[in-house]
């Protein structure tokens, strides 16, 4: 089948992941990404290009080229988990949505062999790429970091009209299950506040009953050093458990929403 | 059952207290059974054997010591102690005698012995020289057999040193008609025997013995009747006085009779299991299916209102305690291969009954919970999983999982049931199998199993196609020919199959050798009263008294072998990047990191044979000369180099537990070279051989007699456990590795096969986590695995603990089938478990 030989740049393929998305999960990372965020755990996603990250010493090449049918050989393996958890293929990044022809022929390619799908995006990017693959997807994990257009620009290089904008329409669709997920980053978006206004903002989208709220973390850290870059967060303190249910508490209370800590 | 799993049942002060208890102190060697059984041989020289063990056994329990600790309520111990144990020289002494000095400061299982008990010890072993099994043993085992145990080829140390153990009785049958039953029935048998039966002086003489013990055993709970009436008399405490009459009341029917409540099948099943401890040294004596035996009684009560669940609860956490509360002391040796003063008493619950239908019950769910609520290593606590499993029981059961204790074990009703089959069970009764120590499935009352009855270490027959048979300088084993010779793959595969296929058939000669010594020396009648078909047969089950007969040795070091094996076909064979001759010189010198003793017995002989040539004499010292030069001569740098790049090269190739198809069937194959050649071979019970492939902790101590291996693993380091990846070397996550290992035939594998994983706590958490880690194990059972274990503790806690281990000393951790406290166990065994992949995030 022609689709079968689409090829796509990832950087990684996660099998038994646990925290995206329903069941069990295979996770395909795709590499590229049109956002900066600062806080961004895999730096090593964000440029198209394959580089070389240093890892405990040793010079790691980042990126390979690989077909459709070759990932999904690999997604295909573990099959009798998705069976039993629900699981199945997720698509995450950088911005799996940057490469459209590939994302859709792998979702495609999975929901016609009957795995479920879903992707992690931001949601920016011309609304026809995402009306493409809706047919092929049963969760949509979208990001949605800030609603302020100048904040967000400040913090991840881009402002969020089209995103905010293409979530309307995602959820006017009615064709996938839509989850917002939130990244809790202090000085940025962890106010109570922001975080009530961006679940009342989901609340209103049609049939989104969920969002994650998903605390910042160090853990990318040295990939920063590995690639040569400067992490400018190193002063910033991840949420305390207590902080996170306080901001849950507060987003359920001012949404209705199902709100969860964490994937 | 649902409100089971949402009650809550909290742990009561009364078991926080007797668990506390258990760790007051070292736990000690006691003297009393070893004095007592001498006394009684010295009196019964020259009668039968059968006599003579029952005579002992009656003399014991007549005589040995009884306590009851505080607050009990089920009651028997076997040492003063707790944690205490007793010695059994009828089986061996040697080793205790040598190492009597050393045990208290010895590195695995530490045992304290009083200064007294030494002595008495020293004068009781005088008498035992020449007379037990291990010596009867030695006589019986051919002389190529003992080289190959000499040499590590394999171990049979557990049976040789020790009784069997290994069994499950038939509980169900003391519940229910007491030992007055048993004797009634034994009676009548001997009424039927003929004085001119062919048989009559075997058949009878063994049914007196069998009725001697079962007296014995009744007056040894009249024993405790009387203590516990002497005690309540001398209590203040009004609460406990009324305890301690109940106790006395509950010994006065039990085991003598039949249970009428479920506290007296409780303190019936005690005596039964502490008594099978005390007759004979074996371990892995397992309750087996307890929650359907006892059921029963449970229903009885619970539906009179005589019993209520909480106190059923703490009867339960009861026996918990006293399971714990039993030890052993081994060799030092043995001590490494069976760490954390482990007894593998394996209790399953859950699982279908002999009609295929699911039958867990409220006291599966207990049974989960009194593992809660003492989170200690015994009983080995497994379930069973089918299809028609309740999911709640497996959430139950995934609770206890996500405590970090490594129980309960999982196992696998579709694949173990037709295993059994193949084996020859009907099908009843392969639906009824339970546990036994570490992952033995069989037929609890009607088997005698030796399930563990050896160690075969599936890495060293490599190294014997490398050096064509020889090891430390002596042929030990047969000729494949010179491995540079060796043109194609398939010809190197096949020398490691000749290699395995002999020393198979060398460790079966071992074991039929000790097993006839056990038949010979140490029947045990009261452990065969309680196995099927022996009173009919007139026959002990070590004389092949059971139903179903088998042996079962473990093989391991299969993911060492893959990878060994599937590194030379690659870069040997195929992709001709390595010679035969470069990987053979890496190995012996243990890739750079120095010269072992076969490779400079190797050069010590070509020098020699230099010498010789021009004509010079060597006479024996200068031999000895050489090769002690060359011991410690070091590897130039250069080569160093130059070794460490082919150890490089070989670690980079493809590994067993990646999910990768190739290597897998490779291994599918190596499995097949151990557990095929195991199936033609019979034992003197009239049953035949089947392998497990697992290790028990002996990975870790046979690993340090092993050489360096093509996997890149350094010589004298651990091999891989069961039949788990090697460690460290799954690096594609759970569901790649439970792939790799469920592509192994763990059909033909019958006597179990061991699968371990650990897990960061994260990756449990909350009920999506529970669930998640269901549909894990679900799934490596819908792909045909047989068994699969855990555990979940976080690596940071254990590099903690072995820093701090005071801090530490109730820390459980999953060692191999069974789970033992981490701070007893050696370092090396430690920085093993450590060492394991960890799946989480």
């Amino acid at each position: 089948m022609e689709y079968e030989n689409t090829l796509g740049r990832i950087f990684d393929i996660q099998r038994f992941s646990i925290h995206d998305g329903p069941g069990i999960r295979t996770i395909v990372f795709l590499k590229g990404c049109i956002l900066r965020c600062r806080w961004c755990c895999n730096p090593e996603s964000q440029e198209l290009g394959i580089q070389t990250m240093r890892v405990q010493g040793i010079n790691k090449v980042i990126g390979r080229d690989i077909t459709v049918k070759d990932t999904l050989e690999i997604v295909e393996k573990d099959r009798p988990y998705y069976r039993r958890s629900g699981g199945g293929l997720t698509l995450s990044g950088g911005e799996c949505l940057l490469q459209p022809e590939f994302a859709l022929a792998l979702l495609s390619g999975a929901k016609q062999v009957g795995i479920n799908t879903a992707i992690e995006s931001m949601g920016g990017i011309q609304y026809e790429v995402i009306e493409s693959i809706l047919p092929h997807l049963d969760y949509f994990l979208m990001d949605i970091k800030h609603t302020n257009a100048e904040k967000h620009r400040e913090f991840t290089g881009k402002t969020n009209e089209l995103m905010l904008e293409n979530a309307k329409k995602i959820a006017a669709s009615g064709q996938t299950n839509l989850i917002i997920r939130v990244p809790v980053i202090p000085t940025f978006n962890n106010s109570r506040d922001e975080i009530c206004t961006i679940a009342e903002f989901a609340a209103a989208l049609p049939g989104v009953k969920r969002m994650h709220l998903l605390p910042y973390h160090r853990l990318g850290q040295d990939k920063y050093e590995g690639l040569g870059r400067e992490y400018t967060m190193d002063h910033i303190i991840p949420p305390t458990n207590e902080e996170m249910v306080l901001l849950k508490e507060a987003a359920q209370k001012a949404s209705g929403l199902d709100c969860q800590i964490g994937g | 059952m649902k409100h089971l799993y949402n009650m809550d049942l909290p742990k009561t002060d009364r078991i926080v207290k007797l668990i506390d208890h258990l760790f007051i102190k070292m736990p000690e060697v006691e003297s009393a059974r070893a004095i007592l059984i001498t006394e009684s041989y010295k009196e019964t020289e020259g009668e039968p054997i059968i006599t003579r063990r029952a005579k002992a056994f009656e003399h014991i329990l007549n005589h040995i010591p009884i306590t009851i600790r505080e607050g009990e309520l089920i009651v028997g111990s076997s040492t003063l102690a707790p944690r205490g144990c007793q010695t059994y020289p009828e089986f061996s002494y040697e080793w205790l005698e040598a190492e009597l000095d050393t045990l208290a400061s010895r590195g695995a299982d530490p045992f304290s012995v009083s200064e007294k008990a030494r002595e008495e010890l020293r004068e009781v072993h005088k008498y035992w020289k020449g007379k037990t099994t291990s010596d009867l043993a030695t006589a019986y085992m051919a002389e190529e057999a003992k080289r190959a145990i000499e040499h590590n080829i394999f171990t049979p140390g557990n049976y040789f040193y020790n009784g069997v153990g290994h069994v499950t009785v038939q509980y169900e049958k003391v519940l229910s008609i007491g030992y007055d039953g048993i004797i009634k029935e034994a009676e009548d048998l001997l009424s039927q025997c003929k004085a001119s039966d062919a048989d009559y002086a075997k058949r009878s003489s063994f049914l007196q013995a069998v009725i001697r013990s079962c007296r014995a055993v009744i007056n040894y709970a009249e024993r405790y009747r009387i203590l516990a009436n002497q005690m309540a008399d001398a209590c203040a405490d009004p609460v406990r006085k009324a305890e301690l009459l109940q106790i006395a009341r509950n010994c006065a029917v039990v085991p003598a009779k039949g249970a009428t409540t479920f506290y007296e099948a409780c303190q019936s099943f005690w005596f039964v299991q502490q008594l099978l401890q005390l007759e004979s040294s074996g371990h892995s004596i397992s309750p087996g299916r307890f929650d359907q035996y006892m059921d029963p009684y449970y229903q009885r009560d619970i539906r009179n209102n005589t019993l209520t669940v909480e106190f059923a609860q703490e009867l339960l956490d009861s026996i918990w305690v006293k399971l714990n509360d039993l030890n052993k002391c081994r060799d030092a040796d043995s001590a490494e291969g069976f760490a954390g003063y482990s007894l593998f008493q394996n209790l399953i619950v859950g699982g279908q009954n002999t009609e295929g239908q699911d039958v867990t019950n409220e006291l599966s769910f207990l049974c989960i919970q009194a593992s809660m609520h003492v989170m200690l290593p015994q009983p080995s606590l497994s379930v069973r999983v089918w299809n028609g499993s309740p999911h709640i029981f497996l959430l139950k059961a995934a609770e206890l999982t996500r405590l970090g204790i490594g129980l309960p074990a999982y196992y696998n009703d579709e694949v173990i049931i037709p295993a059994l089959i193949n084996r020859g069970l009907t099908l009843a009764d392969a639906r009824d199998y339970s546990i036994i120590g570490c992952v033995e499935p069989q037929k609890a009352g009607k088997t005698e199993g030796w399930h563990d009855a050896a160690f075969f270490n599936m890495c060293r027959p490599l190294e014997l196609v490398f050096s064509n048979g020889v090891d430390g300088g002596e042929q030990i084993s047969i000729q494949t020919g010179k491995v540079e010779d060796m043109t194609t793959f398939k010809e190197f595969f096949k020398a490691y199959q000749e290699q395995m296929e002999y020393n198979i058939s060398l460790l079966v000669n071992a074991d039929n050798a000790i097993d006839l010594a056990h038949a010979e020396r140490c029947p045990l009648p009261f452990l065969s009263c309680m196995v099927e078909d022996c009173l009919k047969r007139g026959k002990t089950v070590q004389e092949g008294g059971a139903v179903y007969n088998f042996t079962g040795p473990q093989g391991f070091g299969i993911a060492n072998m893959a990878d060994s094996l599937y590194a030379i076909q690659k870069l040997v064979y195929e992709e001709r990047k390595i010679s035969m001759n470069e990987l053979k010189n890496a190995l012996a010198a243990n890739f750079g990191k120095g010269i072992n003793k076969e490779l400079a017995y190797h050069i010590t002989e070509e020098i020699v044979r230099e010498f010789v040539h021009s004509g010079k004499n060597v006479d024996k010292d200068q031999v000895t000369e050489i090769i002690k030069a060359i011991l410690k001569e070091s590897v130039p740098e250069e080569e160093k180099k130059k070794q460490d790049e082919l150890r490089q090269l070989l670690l980079s190739v493809p590994k067993f537990g990646n999910d990768i198809t190739e290597v897998d069937e490779l291994a599918r194959d190596v499995a097949y070279a151990y557990t095929k050649p195991m199936e033609k071979y019979k034992n003197p019970r009239g049953g035949s051989f089947q392998a497990g492939l697992y290790p028990v902790s002996a990975n870790v101590p046979l690993g340090a007699q092993t050489g360096a291996t093509p996997d890149g693993r350094y010589a004298y380091t651990p091999v891989a456990d069961g039949v788990s990846p090697s460690a460290g070397r799954d690096v594609n996550g759970p569901t790649a590795a439970a792939n790799s290992v469920a592509k192994l035939d763990h059909f033909i594998a019958s006597n179990g096969t061991l699968f371990n994983q650990k897990f960061h706590p994260s990756a449990l958490s909350g009920r999506e986590g529970l669930e998640k880690f269901i549909a894990l194990v679900r799934s490596f059972f819908d792909q045909k695995g047989s068994h699969m274990q855990f555990n979940v503790v976080s690596r940071e806690t254990l590099l903690d603990a072995q820093k701090n281990p005071d801090l530490y000393k109730h820390l459980v951790v999953r060692v191999a089938g069974y789970s033992a406290l981490f701070t007893t166990l050696s370092r090396a065994l430690q920085d093993d478990i450590i060492n394991r992949t960890e799946q989480g995030l």
